[in-house]
């Protein structure tokens, strides 16, 4: 039955990626490349942002130095390996060679130098909800940080899913920059989880073609690593205060002091070094969520 | 009857389930690993509650409290971290990951980090609340980066 359910869907996307390749409504989209070309990013102001985004957890060779984006983490999914590039400041074999805009194209429309699409395995689909001013910061950090010539390994991806104009089909069903959780209080926690922490990518279940179920916004899912769940944060699941969010956000500890660990713990080095306002502002946002299962 | 059968067998079912969770039937191994955290955890309880401001600051018990952190986390343990006890052998029965016995496991490095950690916090535990707060982070970063590294994530 499982077998089946995934033949057709790969039949299916197999079908439209043919039609895709072609078609006007799932080409990669870029950003106006002069208005990008006028901001200037603060490097200080950027580091918080990389922090929060968790890009090293990615990003930096596993075991290594998480300030030498040099690439190389598996992730493994229902779609094949994917293994994360490169993202250095190294002119060959990181992003020393691109532009502003070629960062604002990635960042905002998951859009390549090269006019391909990127997976959503790079989580650009919480990312395209930063603001202008927050990506040219964190693109003014990321060039102080050191180059690696360690050479970009090619993903290991099943049929269809090696095809990227598929991801154009994703990106049509997907792709929103419109918030999804509360915010007439919540402004700034939502911004924070929504568009930097991009909590739901590991919170919210997914349907079987990998995008988030809005509808169970939060709601818990399976670990991406394969192993092991990701609890609900909703009222549902979640009867923390708001200030015991806050505080496992510093410290990582629960109200019960047991401490976090998996995927949440890269994510804790970030929020860790957030201003106690920015946390408080997270664990507003996440007791103001709608309970769902 | 039927009610009372019903009744019975889930009174079993229910028996070896708890039994399996850990109880006595369970892996001893895991058993002794998952008490030794319960007292990690319960020791730090006492001192982040104060930390807090949840309970108050009472000198003799927040020294007491670093006092056995720093006995707990120089404990030998190896009698209960032992290849075949991970996960990818006893399944939900233990959250261990079998990565923590490759040859570039860093939990031995983990340990002795927590255990650094805990003689600081011993060291100011007895000074006022206000000490043991910014004192914890280090200990805090310690299980967590062994949790992130070894330990399903499971809630
Ligand atoms: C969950 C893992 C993950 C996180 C977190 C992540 N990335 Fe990535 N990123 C990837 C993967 C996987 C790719 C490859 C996508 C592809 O090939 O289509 C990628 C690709 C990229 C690329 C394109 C690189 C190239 O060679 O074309 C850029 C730029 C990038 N990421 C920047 C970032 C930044 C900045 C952050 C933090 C704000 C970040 N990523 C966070 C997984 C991640
Ligand atoms: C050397 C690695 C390591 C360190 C250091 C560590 N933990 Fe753990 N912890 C684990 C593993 C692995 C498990 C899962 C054990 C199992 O299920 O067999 C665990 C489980 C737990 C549990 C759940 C126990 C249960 O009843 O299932 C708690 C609570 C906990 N740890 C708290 C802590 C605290 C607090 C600290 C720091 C003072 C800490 N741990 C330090 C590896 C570690
Ligand atoms: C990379 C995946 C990932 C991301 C991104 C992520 N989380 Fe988590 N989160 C987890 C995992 C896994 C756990 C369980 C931790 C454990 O095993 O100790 C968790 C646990 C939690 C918990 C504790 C729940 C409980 O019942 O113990 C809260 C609260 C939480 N996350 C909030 C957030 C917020 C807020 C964000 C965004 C700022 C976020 N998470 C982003 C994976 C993630």
């Amino acid at each position: 039955m499982a077998a089946m359910k995934k033949l057709l869907i790969i039949v299916a996307f197999g079908t439209i990626a043919a039609l895709a390749a072609g078609l006007w409504i799932t080409r990669p989209l870029t950003v106006n490349t002069e208005q990008v070309a006028s901001l200037s990013g603060s490097a200080a102001d950027g580091e918080w942002v990389f922090h929060l985004g968790s890009c090293a957890s990615c990003h930096a060779t596993p075991g290594g130095d998480k300030t030498v984006l040099a690439g190389g983490r598996e992730f493994t999914t229902g779609f094949g390996t994917f293994v994360a590039p490169n993202i250095s400041s190294s002119p060959a074999h990181g992003l020393g060679a691109w532009s502003q805009a070629d960062f604002f194209n990635a960042m905002r429309h998951g859009t390549s130098p090269q006019g391909t699409h990127y997976f959503p395995a790079f989580p650009y689909a919480s990312y395209t909800r930063m603001s202008d001013t927050d990506i040219a910061n964190l693109w003014a950090y990321m060039a102080t940080l050191p180059a690696s010539d360690a050479p970009t390994q090619p993903h290991r991806l099943t049929f269809p899913f090696n095809l990227r104009a598929t991801v154009g089909v994703w990106k049509a069903l997907y792709l929103r920059t419109a918030f999804v959780g509360p915010g007439e209080d919540t402004e700034r926690g939502r911004y924070l989880a929504e568009a930097i922490g991009h909590c739901a990518e590991c919170h919210t279940p997914r349907s079987a073609l990998g995008g988030l179920q809005n509808n169970r916004w939060m709601a818990g899912a399976p670990d991406p690593s394969g192993k092991g769940k990701v609890p609900g944060i909703t009222p549902a699941q979640l009867d923390w205060s708001e200030a015991d969010i806050a505080y496992y956000l510093e410290t990582g500890f629960t109200p019960d002091f047991d401490s976090a660990g998996g995927g949440m713990a890269a994510v804790i080095e970030g929020t860790s070094r957030l201003p106690a306002t920015d946390r408080a502002a997270i664990a507003a946002y996440v007791k103001a969520l709608p309970p769902a299962q | 009857m039927k009610l009372l059968l019903v009744l019975s067998l889930s009174a079993i079912v229910a028996t070896a389930t708890s039994v399996s969770a850990g109880g006595h039937g369970g892996n001893p191994a895991v058993t002794a690993r998952k008490a030794h955290m319960q007292l990690y955890q319960h020791n730090l309880m006492i001192l982040g509650n104060m930390a807090r401001g949840n309970t108050e600051y009472d000198t003799a018990a927040a020294q007491a409290a670093a006092d056995n952190l720093v006995s707990l986390s120089t404990l030998s343990q190896a009698g209960y971290w032992i290849p075949g006890t991970t996960n990818a052998e006893l399944g939900d029965e233990t959250r261990l990951l079998p990565a923590v016995f490759e040859a570039d496991s860093t939990a031995r490095q983990i340990g002795a980090d927590l255990a650094a950690a805990s003689v600081a916090l011993a060291a100011v535990a007895g000074t006022g609340p206000e000490a043991v707060g910014p004192a914890l982070g280090p200990v805090g970063a310690a299980c967590t980066a062994c949790h992130r590294a070894y330990r399903v994530s499971d809630n």
